[in-house]
C-alpha cells in the first residue's frame, strides 16, 4: 500500500525549460506513482503551467529526463503523451465551443469507418459518449447541444469526463475546479478520487488549499521555476504549504 | 443521425431536450430557407415572370459559379481564415484555360491545367498562413492583387475570344430532365456542394476543420495537424474558385483579365449570409448555396420589378448586414 515501497509510474528528472532568457524551470525532479492524486502548487509563475505542459508534449524541455514506467521517454506532441497513456484537462478547458458534446469528446480521435479510413464513426462516437457519461454520472443536456450553450459545470465535467476512455495511466488537471460554484467543485473531487479507484495517477494543479487536501496524497510546491517542497499529505499541513508557496518559511 | 437518447434521458431528471422551436431557431438552414420561401412567394406574386422554368434556371445558372467558389470559401471561413483571391483565382484559370485552349491544346487538358495553377495558388495562400504565420486576411490580399496582375500581364489587357464550342458546352448545355432542361453548371454546383457537405460533416478532416476554426488553440492541444487542416482549406478554395471560373468562362464564351472583379466580395457575402460565421467553426455549405440564391434572387427582382440595375448593390448589401444581424441574434436569444 506505500506508494514509496513501487516505482513511479511516472518520472521527471532534472528538468529545466527556459524561453529565452526566462528560467521557467530550474532541476526540477518530479515523480508520480500508481494510484496517486498529486497536487502541484505555488503561485502564478511558479512553473506550474510549463511542467505539466511538458508532460503533456506541448513544450519540450530544455534539459532533463522524462521516465515512463521505468522506460526514458521523449514526449513530442500531445499525441505522444495520449500514446503514452498521459491524458490532459486543461485550465482553458480546449472545448470547442461551436461543436457539439460528442464531437468534443473524441477532438483530435475521431474513430472512423470504412475501408478507406477517412469517414467519421458517428455512431460510435454517441454510443461511447453516453456510456462514459452514464458511467461517471455526469449529467449533459442533450448530446447535439453546443458546448457553447453549456454551463460552466457542464463543461468542466466534458472536459474531464472526455480523458476517461482511452485508458489513461496518468490524468493530468490544470486548475480543474477554478471558476466553478461549490457543487460543481464537489462533483469534480468526487471524480479526481473515483479516477484513482479505477488505477490512474492524477497530478492536479490547483490554487485552493482546501480542495488540495481533500484529495491529494502527496502535495509538491513550485517555486521561481525550482521545486520547494514534497510533502505527503499527512506528514503537512496548509499552513506549511502556503507559507513554502509564498517563501515566508525562510524569514 | 443519431440524436435520442434514451438511456441518458430517463435516468437523468435534468435532462433538458430543447423544444422543438429552439431546435428551428437554432437551425440556421430552416431559417434561410424560410426567407428564400418567402422572397419567391412574394416574387411569384408581384410578377408573371419570376416563377417561369426559364427565369428559375437563369437564375440558376448565374448564381453557380458563385456558389461553386462560395463551397471552397466556406470551407476557409470555417477553418477560421478568408480567401480574398478567390474573385482573382476565378479569371485566372478561365485565361490559363482560355490561352492553352487558342494554343491548340485539347479542352481536358487544358481544363485541367487551368485548375491546377489555381490549385497551387490556394496551396501557396495556404503555406503563407499555416507556415509563414501571416493573417489570412494580409495574404490573401496579396494573392489576389498578384493573381490579377498575372490576368492582366499574360493578356496584355486584351481578352481571350473565340474559344473552341466543346469548352463553351460545359458552361451552356442543358441537361433534360423530366420536362426541365437543367443548365449543366447548376447540376454540377448542387454536386460540389454535396461534396463539400460530405468532407466538412461526415470525414476526420471535416471535423478538424471545424475544431481549428473554433479553437485553433484546443485543436492544437488535442494533437489536431492546424497547419495541415489549413492547407487543405485553403488549396480546396483555389481549386472550387478555379472550377468556378472555368464555368464563368464557358457561359460568357471570353475569358477577360478583368472578369470576377470584386466577386471574392459576393463569394464571402453567399457564405456570410448563409450563416457561416466570419470568426470560423460554424456553418455549412448549404448555406453557402442558400445565400448565393437568395442574393441571385434580389438581384433577379430588382430586374423584374423595374429597379434601375444601378441600385443592385445597395439591395445585397442591406442583405448582408440584415442576415448577419438575424444571425447573431438568434444564437444570443437560444
Amino acid at each position: 500500500m506505500d506508494p514509496e515501497a513501487r516505482q513511479p509510474i511516472l518520472s521527471l528528472r532534472g528538468i529545466s525549460k527556459y524561453f529565452g532568457g526566462v528560467h521557467a524551470l530550474e532541476n526540477v525532479d518530479f515523480e508520480v506513482y500508481p494510484q496517486e492524486i498529486v497536487a502541484l502548487v505555488g503561485d502564478n509563475g511558479a512553473g506550474k503551467s510549463t511542467l505539466i505542459k511538458i508532460v503533456a508534449g506541448v513544450y519540450q524541455p530544455t534539459k532533463g529526463e522524462i521516465y515512463f514506467m521505468d522506460r526514458p521517454v521523449e514526449i513530442h506532441s500531445p499525441h505522444d503523451a495520449q500514446n503514452l497513456g498521459i491524458e490532459t484537462v486543461y485550465q482553458e478547458l480546449a472545448l470547442i465551443e461551436t461543436r457539439d458534446v460528442p464531437a468534443n469528446f473524441f477532438l483530435g480521435r475521431e474513430p472512423v469507418r470504412g475501408r478507406l479510413g477517412i469517414f467519421v464513426d458517428r455512431k460510435k462516437m454517441v454510443e461511447d459518449t453516453v456510456r462514459t457519461l452514464k458511467d461517471l454520472g455526469i449529467v449533459l443536456p442533450h448530446l447535439r447541444t453546443l458546448v457553447r450553450y453549456l454551463s460552466g459545470g457542464q463543461r468542466q465535467a466534458l472536459a474531464i469526463g472526455r480523458v476517461m476512455p482511452w485508458g489513461g495511466k496518468v490524468i493530468i488537471m490544470d486548475e480543474p475546479t477554478a471558476a466553478l460554484g461549490v457543487r460543481e467543485s464537489r462533483k469534480v473531487l468526487d471524480l479526481i478520487l473515483q479516477l484513482k479507484e479505477k488505477g490512474c495517477s492524477v497530478i492536479v494543479v490547483s490554487h485552493n488549499m482546501r480542495h488540495v487536501f481533500n484529495v491529494a496524497d502527496r502535495i509538491v510546491v513550485l517555486r521561481g521555476g525550482k521545486k520547494v517542497g514534497d510533502k505527503k499529505k499527512n506528514e503537512t499541513t496548509p499552513d506549511e504549504i502556503v507559507k513554502l508557496i509564498v517563501g515566508a518559511e525562510m524569514l | 443521425m443519431v440524436v435520442e437518447h434514451p438511456e441518458l434521458s430517463s435516468q437523468e431528471e435534468r435532462y433538458v431536450e430543447p423544444s422543438f422551436a429552439v431546435r428551428l431557431a437554432r437551425n440556421q438552414l430552416a431559417a434561410l430557407l424560410f426567407i428564400l420561401f418567402g422572397m419567391v412567394m412574394v416574387l411569384s406574386l408581384l410578377t408573371r415572370t419570376f416563377l417561369t422554368a426559364n427565369n428559375i434556371f437563369n437564375v440558376l445558372r448565374a448564381f453557380s459559379w458563385i456558389a461553386i467558389a462560395s463551397f471552397g470559401q466556406s470551407i476557409v471561413i470555417i477553418s477560421g481564415g478568408i480567401d480574398l483571391s478567390s474573385g482573382s483565382n476565378m479569371a485566372f484559370s478561365g485565361i490559363i484555360t482560355g490561352m492553352l485552349l487558342n494554343s491548340g491544346y485539347s479542352i481536358t487538358f487544358s481544363v485541367i491545367l487551368g485548375l491546377a495553377v489555381t490549385l497551387l495558388v490556394g496551396f501557396f495562400n495556404g503555406i503563407m498562413v499555416s507556415k509563414a504565420k501571416l493573417p489570412p486576411f494580409i495574404a490573401t490580399l496579396g494573392t489576389m492583387s498578384i493573381i490579377r496582375g498575372f490576368c492582366y500581364g499574360m493578356t496584355e489587357g486584351w481578352p481571350i475570344r473565340s474559344l473552341p464550342r466543346g469548352f463553351l458546352a460545359l458552361g451552356q448545355t442543358d441537361i433534360h430532365f423530366f420536362l426541365w432542361r437543367i443548365p449543366l453548371p447548376a447540376i454540377l454546383m448542387v454536386i460540389f456542394a454535396i461534396l463539400c457537405f460530405i468532407l466538412l460533416d461526415r470525414t476526420k478532416l471535416g471535423y478538424h476543420t471545424y475544431a481549428v476554426g473554433g479553437n485553433e488553440y484546443a485543436a492544437g492541444l488535442a494533437g489536431i495537424n492546424t497547419g495541415r487542416v489549413k492547407n487543405i482549406a485553403f488549396t480546396l478554395s483555389g481549386l472550387l474558385a478555379g472550377i468556378g471560373g472555368i464555368l464563368m468562362t464557358a457561359r460568357l464564351g471570353v475569358a477577360a483579365p478583368t472578369a470576377a472583379q470584386g466577386y471574392e466580395l459576393d463569394i464571402i457575402a453567399a457564405a456570410v449570409i448563409g450563416g457561416i460565421s466570419l470568426t470560423g467553426g460554424e456553418g455549412n455549405v448549404w448555406g453557402a448555396l442558400i445565400g448565393a440564391a437568395i442574393m441571385q434572387i434580389l438581384r433577379n427582382a430588382l430586374v423584374l420589378l423595374g429597379f434601375p440595375a444601378y441600385w443592385q448593390p445597395a439591395a445585397i448589401g442591406a442583405v448582408i448586414i440584415g442576415a448577419v444581424m438575424i444571425d447573431m441574434y438568434r444564437k444570443r436569444k437560444v
